[in-house]
This record gives structure tokens, sequence and C-alpha cells, in this order.
């Protein structure tokens, strides 16, 4: 059948100018064939591996920019839980294992590699706390590493002694990458309910389940989204919105469906899943804010917001799932702050406060993302934070996640500068009263009974 | 093989030979033209193009590129993509 001359000029347009873009082609690379107990070894095995399985990675992304006129922003890989594979060294040689997956990233081209990770939600083993230990020296001595650390499931409970202990790790992260606002904290994440092939930054591994090697798609589209939704007469109502954003991201999830398909045939892998998901960019006009105003709010953040997003986020989630057959990940709509020029915006004004993320974050795919907190923060604070969100996701069974940034010797109001798709970020207040002698008390928060829901 | 389908769009300020110059270009390359369609869309000129590539000379990049070089020549945007995208985002 041939194409109408405004279906042709709709794909087009959503391309050149409502930055439809492919957000990203992550490599999944299983790496429990590279485990020992001498971590040079490792290191080596490790490095050989991905350089050898990503080696056309990024050529077959850029030829399939070039064939479909559609950009593919980031090229990246996910690899096994470096705790899993590295149970047995000892804890001042996981730079080592970090160095090799950075200079394996650099030396194919990607611009990240997740999965400098642990999974410890209902348990350390001495492999997690040591590499758990070394990731502050790591995300600062490093380029391209990501990290994640699981500490709740719905069916574990919370790890609380692995939530004090990543309070402490995010600012000591943040701390010795202090000349650049604390950018080692955007690349590290703490999870509940971590799904394992995530493409995304910085929550990405390949998961235990995962296959030996496995193309994730994740798409991008706040830009059409608010294309579509802009044409809308005013007079339109919330099923008329709904039903504007299914299509749309039917549309936007098959250009990523055929992208995924074509490059894990090319690259001789299988496709894994796709990823549909609206992730925001710093740029004007590709934000998840705007479109939550679009629907009638004055400011992101206003009341009415979790509303809109629970929508949105719906939506966003029927249109897509017709679309592909292998939908996972996170799947939804992302709020991070820094990356979202509306939502910068809104903080800015005053609008959007962390205690508003939050609660978006009960009907959203991710969690508290991106967020500039004071310096001096203190780190039981920063780890209730990130126990109020893991509560969330273990009793709703849901993926949450914190990526935080205590800014070192910054205050509410000042600014951070991360650059490219980071962004920027307004300092944002945090409660001041002190949650110390709850975040001390250690142990584990049991697990929620799932009959008498409400 | 059957056809091999790409969508040529350009896109820019009306002037006399953007159809010509676009046609010689594909002619030289072995392109068969399948369809054209061509209208003023807010006062600019909008032309879609669906061709076969099955048979071209050069490489889809090389001719991308020529397509590109040429559009700047013209002052208008040209663009090819193949025509899998289309179909994927638009027939069920």
């Amino acid at each position: 059948m041939g194409f109408a001359f405004e279906e042709i000029e709709e794909t087009i347009r959503m391309v050149q100018s409502e930055k439809l873009d492919i957000r990203t082609i992550t490599m999944g690379i299983s790496l429990r064939d590279c485990s020992g107990d001498n971590a040079n070894k490792i290191a080596e095995k490790i490095y050989d591996k991905i350089t050898r399985k990503a080696e056309n990675l990024v050529k077959v992304a850029e030829e399939l920019e070039s064939e479909f006129g559609i950009p593919i922003v980031n090229k990246r890989i996910s690899v096994t839980p470096i705790a899993i594979v590295a149970d047995n060294i000892k804890k001042d040689e996981f730079i080592k294992i970090a160095s090799s997956l950075d200079k394996a990233a650099k030396n194919v081209g990607v611009n990240f590699i997740g999965g400098y990770s642990a999974l410890v939600h209902k348990g350390f083993t001495d492999g997690d706390l040591n590499l758990i230990n070394s990731i502050p020296q790591v995300l600062s001595e490093t380029e391209r590493v990501c990290s994640s650390v699981n500490v709740a499931t719905t069916k574990a409970g919370i790890n609380m002694d692995a939530v004090a202990l990543m309070g402490k790790i995010i600012k000591d992260t943040a701390y010795r990458t202090k000349e650049n606002d604390g950018i080692g904290a955007a690349k590290l994440v703490v999870f509940c309910n971590a799904p394992e092939d995530n493409p995304f930054m910085a929550g990405a591994f390949h998961g235990v389940g995962e296959g030996e090697c496995v193309i994730n798609v994740g798409v991008s589209g706040p830009g059409v989204v608010l294309a579509a939704l802009s044409k809308l007469p005013k007079s339109a109502d919330f099923g008329q919105i709904s039903e504007t954003i299914k299509k749309t991201s039917f549309k936007i999830t098959r250009a990523g469906e055929l992208i995924g398909r074509l490059a894990a045939q090319r690259l001789n892998t299988s496709f894994g899943i796709l990823d549909l998901s609206l992730a925001p960019t710093p740029e004007i006009g590709d934000s998840i804010a705007n479109i939550l105003e679009s629907m009638g709010l004055s400011k992101c953040g206003s009341h009415g917001t979790t509303a809109a997003l629970a929508l949105l986020n719906d939506a966003v989630k029927k249109g897509g799932v017709m679309a592909s057959s292998y939908v996972g990940g996170l799947s939804g709509a992302f709020i991070p702050v820094s990356e979202d020029a509306g939502m910068i915006e809104a903080v800015e004004a005053g609008a959007l406060s962390i205690e508003k993320l939050e609660a978006m974050t009960c009907v959203c795919s991710v969690g508290l993302d991106m967020i500039a907190i004071p310096g001096d923060t203190p780190y039981e604070t920063i780890s209730a934070i990130i126990a109020d969100e893991m509560a969330i996701g273990m009793i709703n069974k849901k993926t949450t996640a914190v990526r935080i940034i205590p800014a070192p010797g910054k205050k509410e109001g000042d600014y951070v500068e991360f650059g490219g798709l980071l962004g920027h970020a307004p300092v944002m207040k945090v409660n001041s009263f002190s949650p110390k002698d709850f975040i001390e008390r250690g142990g584990r928060i049991p697990a929620p009974l799932h009959s008498l829901n409400n | 093989m059957s056809e091999q389908k790409a969508i040529i769009s350009v896109i820019g300020v009306d002037r006399v030979g953007i159809i010509y110059n676009v046609s010689k270009l594909l002619a030289e390359n072995n392109i068969n033209i399948l369809d054209i369609s061509q209208t003023i869309l807010k006062d600019i000129f909008t032309m879609i193009m669906i061709v076969d590539i099955k048979n071209s000379t050069n490489d889809f990049n090389i001719l991308k590129e020529e397509l590109k070089n040429l559009g700047e020549n013209l002052g208008v945007k040209i663009d090819i993509q193949k025509e899998d995208i289309f179909r994927a985002m638009h027939r069920l």
C-alpha cells in the first residue's frame, strides 16, 4: 500500500521539528563467564568480551540513523552486575574491574556502561559490600561507568542497612567529584524492584535471567506527544487526551521496534525489549513537565499534577504495548528534574517540591531522578529520602529509584551544571528535621502483605 | 530482489529547477522515481518522492550526502530515508 502525503509529512515533522528520537540502544552483555578470584584476570576477560561483542555496536547504530533518518542519541552497554562476577576479590581491587569496564566502553565508543551494580535487597555478600564501598572511588576515577544498587523488592522488603549505607555512599561520591558539582552521584541509582532489562542509565544492568547478548531499545518522544496534544482544542476532554497520547505512543514505539530489531539482526544478537518511555531532554520542547502543563495546569507541581501524570503514563503504555510484543524495562514517563526544561522552570517558580515529586513517583515509571540538594544535607536525610521512595515501590509492586545529588558547597537556590543530557538544576530544599534515629536502627523492613489491599 | 523503496523529502523556499535538479541526480545514480507529490505547505515548498534504490550505482550514504549537498546549493533541505520506517509507523 502506498503512503498518503500526510503520513510521510507527519513522520518527517516528528523527527525534524518535534525531536522524535531513539533515546538509546543498549547492548546487554552477560559477564557470568568472566568470574573468578583473580582481579587482573577478571578485568582482562571483561575487557576482551565487551570489546568483542560490542565492536560494531556504534557503527550499526550510525548506519541505522542514516538509513532511517531517526537520530539514535545514545549507544550504551549494560553488563551482569559486577558484584556477581567479582564476588570473590579484594576490596581495593574493584577499581581494576571498573577501569577495565571504562576502558572497554571507550574502546567501542559508547558513552556509558552500566552494571557496576549489586543486588542486596535481602542481604549482603562480602563481595556486595566490597563493591558498594568502592563506588565513590570508582565513580570519581572512571568516566563512563554507571552504578546501581537494588536495596528493596516487594518480595523481600527493604534492606535498611543498605539504605543507611547508600546515604553515605552518595554523599561521599558527590564529595569526591566536587569540582564538577558532584556529578559522580548522577551516575549512581538506588533501586526498589530494579528491572533486569532496563536500557536507561544510570540504572541499566544485564540481569541474571537474561541471555548471552541482547539489544534493548529505549524510545523517547515527549516533543511529539506535546505537539499532538497542542493540536487538540481546549475543550477536549480527558478521554480525547488519552486517545491522542495512545496513538502517538503507538507510532513512536513502532519506530523503536523497527530500529531495535534491525540492530539486533545486524549485530547477530537477539532483540530483547523495547522500553517505551517518554524521556525528556534539557532542550526546549522536549519536556514531560510541559506535557502535563498542556493539559491545563499553570505549572507542573500544582495540585492536579499527579493525576495528569497518571493519565499520561497509562496512555503511553496502552499505545505502546500494542505496537511491540516485547515491552519491558521501566516503560512510562521519566520525571528527572535536571534533564527537563519544564521541570527546572517549575522548581524555580516554587511550584515543584521534592515532596510533590515523591507523590508523582507513585504513578510513573522511575522515581526521584536527577534532583540536586544542598551539599551539607546529612547522610541520614538522604537515606530517609531513599527509604520513603523504596517503600513506595515495595508497597505498590513497582520499580522506584533515587538518583539524588548532594551538590558539594551548594545551598538551596544555587545551581549545578552537568552539561549534555544530564542538564542543569536548581538545588532544591529538603526537610530539615532529622530522621537520624530512624535510619540508625538498621535491619530490614519486612515485605508487605498483599491481600487486604488498600 | 524486488523494489527497495526510499522516500526523499525536499523542504524549503520555492525556486525554479528544484524538481529538475533532484531528478537529474537520481537519474545519474540509476534510481527510478516511483511517485512524486508536491505542495506548498505554509508558504514552504514541500516535495516528497518515492524512489526505488535497488539498482542505485551509489552506496546509500554517498547518495544521502550528494542529495544533502545538492540541497545546500538549491537552498532547500533534502533528506532520504528508507521506506520501512514509514511502514512501521503507519501500517499495521
